[in-house]
């Protein structure tokens, strides 16, 4: 009978995902329930580092493939490898966050095992040694809950919404993996040249509508997210208009996000909209129609002129900061 | 070239969703069917190429008869013919069960490339691209904004948190798309009437034993109700102070 619980701890360029902690704090809790050890794998080039960073969560193993190979990504040989400490391990739930290469990762694993996947899941229970997860569907206008019928149970986690606990260091047992053949390595890496955090990672995201009135005014959600260190999003009229681009997409046929805080500025509230940043733990709404649907939904709200109210609560932020 | 494309019918993202009294599926009255947006995207990608290198696209559909509308749209988008893979009551069925049954059909038919959706809106799985790549042990290319094709070989740009990374892959390879690949067409008049006399191969399907088993599907709860800080200029200092001092967000 398959036991414990297996994270797979996401890096890039040698550097630890902060969402790598999320994982690793609920496969504990997971744990907790079921038994078994709590191990994580951890893939990539010059990566032994990050072992002593992510010891600090109570793990009992560490699964690595350190190999100048595996610098890049590479779906079907991380997933591989990932099916190779799955195999060693024999855990009965595998945690993977919901990011890019984790929705990429999950479904070859899964298949290569046999496995379900509950996807971008929101909330997790244990019930007799089974996995129940909430997941929101139709872009989180309803939510479902499923129990898993399959060994393991694959679950991808949504960013930015499991709390992270820390504990004492605990220096686990490192289990060195082979690098695995070539599938579909990446061949080059472009960054995008920005001080902003991403979209899907911000704990801060300043969002704007077709308020904005036209692309030369989003200087002022640029400068407020700047001072508060947030994110840059918008709504899909702004999008489909051309005035933003489509990375920075809040909603249905865009990005899911959950923030710390959401403001949003003069978006409407669109069901398209809402759908992508429902999940948002604080919502501001700064809009000059009184009745428009995002006040339905927003936790503080302003009723005004952005035009107005954005260059003075850039104004405040600074004083805050001193 | 041959090029398979896997496309699903949704209920439109302007949806309002309301669930059923056996708290298992949505309400379907009143709602409007149209193809998962990111499967345009795959579909108007897949019709670019034909145009561009020649060969034959065929979209491949798994899902009630009503998904029939849908797929006549797509042929009158371009595509050449169409396989729907008639399967009732499969609306949040698992990705596993999906993926098996459009693999076993993919199987039997040629192709050089197969295009998907990254996800679909409805169920947001983001599972049965991968999945099917892997039952056919073809290379996958996920959530792709940028496409660079030679007849025998693609290079595939896709987009990742603060960039993007491109990916070279030899055909049989399978894509998903992600929106900003392209901006799919409208279907002409003369492709509408077209689309009529194209072959839809329907055949029945069943699916096999899911994976996860929908226990309930309900509406989140309602926010609770939210405050009005102010009007104008003024309430922005009240604001930040309440985010600062009392949600302790900033």
């Amino acid at each position: 009978m398959a036991k414990g619980v297996l994270v797979f701890v996401e890096q890039r360029e040698g550097v630890l995902k902060s969402t790598a902690f999320e994982a690793v704090t609920l496969g504990k809790e997971i744990k907790s329930t079921i038994g078994g050890d709590l191990a994580a794998v951890l893939i990539g080039s010059d990566v032994a580092g990050i072992i002593p960073e992510i010891s600090e969560q109570g793990l009992d193993k560490v699964y690595i493939a350190n190999d100048e190979e595996l610098k890049f990504y590479d779906g079907g040989r991380y997933a591989g490898i990932i099916e190779e400490a799955a195999n060693k391990a024999d855990p009965a739930v595998i945690i993977i966050v919901a990011s890019s290469m984790g929705k990429d990762i999950a479904p070859r694993l899964a298949s290569a095992l046999g496995a379900g996947v509950a996807t971008d899941c929101t909330a997790v229970e244990v019930d007799g040694g089974r996995i129940i997860v909430t997941r929101p569907v139709y872009a989180g206008k309803a939510l479902v809950k499923l129990k898993f019928k399959s060994d393991p149970q694959v679950l991808t986690i949504r960013p930015n919404v499991f709390p992270v606990s820390r504990q004492e260091p605990n220096p686990p047992e490192v289990i060195k993996l082979e690098a695995g053949d070539r599938k579909e390595p990446v061949e080059r890496v472009e960054h995008v040249k920005s001080e902003r955090p991403e979209l899907t990672e911000a704990s801060i995201i300043v969002s704007g509508g077709r308020g904005m009135g036209g692309p030369e005014n989003f200087h002022l959600t640029e400068e407020l997210a700047d001072e508060l260190g947030a994110a840059v999003g918008a709504s899909r009229a702004v999008v489909d208009a051309g005035w933003r681009p489509h990375s920075e997409q809040v909603g249905q046929t865009g990005k899911t996000v959950s923030p710390n805080l959401y403001i949003a500025c003069g978006i409407s509230g669109a069901i398209q909209h809402l759908a992508g940043m429902l999940s948002s733990k604080n919502i501001v709404a700064i809009n000059k129609d009184p009745d428009a649907p995002i006040f339905k939904v927003a936790t503080y709200g302003i009723v005004g002129d952005l035009f107005e109210v954005i260059p003075r609560m850039v104004e405040e932020v600074r004083k805050i900061k001193g | 070239m041959n090029i398979i494309v896997c496309m699903k019918s949704v209920p439109s993202s302007e949806t309002k969703v309301k669930v059923n009294s056996n708290g298992k599926s949505i309400d379907e009255t009143d709602i409007v069917y149209e193809i998962n947006p990111y499967d345009e995207y795959a579909l108007e990608e897949a019709i670019k190429i034909k145009e561009a290198h020649g060969g034959k696209v065929v979209i491949i559909t798994l899902g009630a008869p009503t998904a029939t509308q849908n797929i006549r749209k797509g042929l009158a988008m371009g595509a050449d013919e169409a396989v729907h893979l008639i399967c009732e009551n499969i609306e949040l069925a698992d990705s596993a069960i999906v993926a098996d049954l459009l693999a076993a059909a993919i199987k039997e038919m040629e192709f050089d490339i197969i295009f998907c959706g990254k996800k679909a809106i409805d169920c947001d799985n983001h599972q049965v691209p991968n999945r099917i790549a892997q039952l056919l042990g073809i290379p996958a290319v996920t959530a792709i904004s940028g496409l660079e094709l030679t007849p025998e070989s693609a290079k595939a740009t896709r987009n990742i948190e603060g960039g993007s990374e491109t990916i070279p892959v030899d055909f049989p390879a399978l894509f998903s798309a992600e929106k900003g690949l392209n901006e799919p067409r409208y279907a002409s008049l003369p492709g509408i009437m077209a689309a009529k006399k194209k072959p839809i191969d329907e055949r029945q399907v069943s699916a096999g034993e899911q994976l996860l088993e929908l226990i309930s599907l309900e509406l989140p709860p309602p926010k609770p109700e939210g405050r009005i800080v102010g009007e104008g200029p003024e309430a922005a200092v009240e604001l930040i102070r309440i985010l600062r001092e009392e949600a302790k967000v900033i």
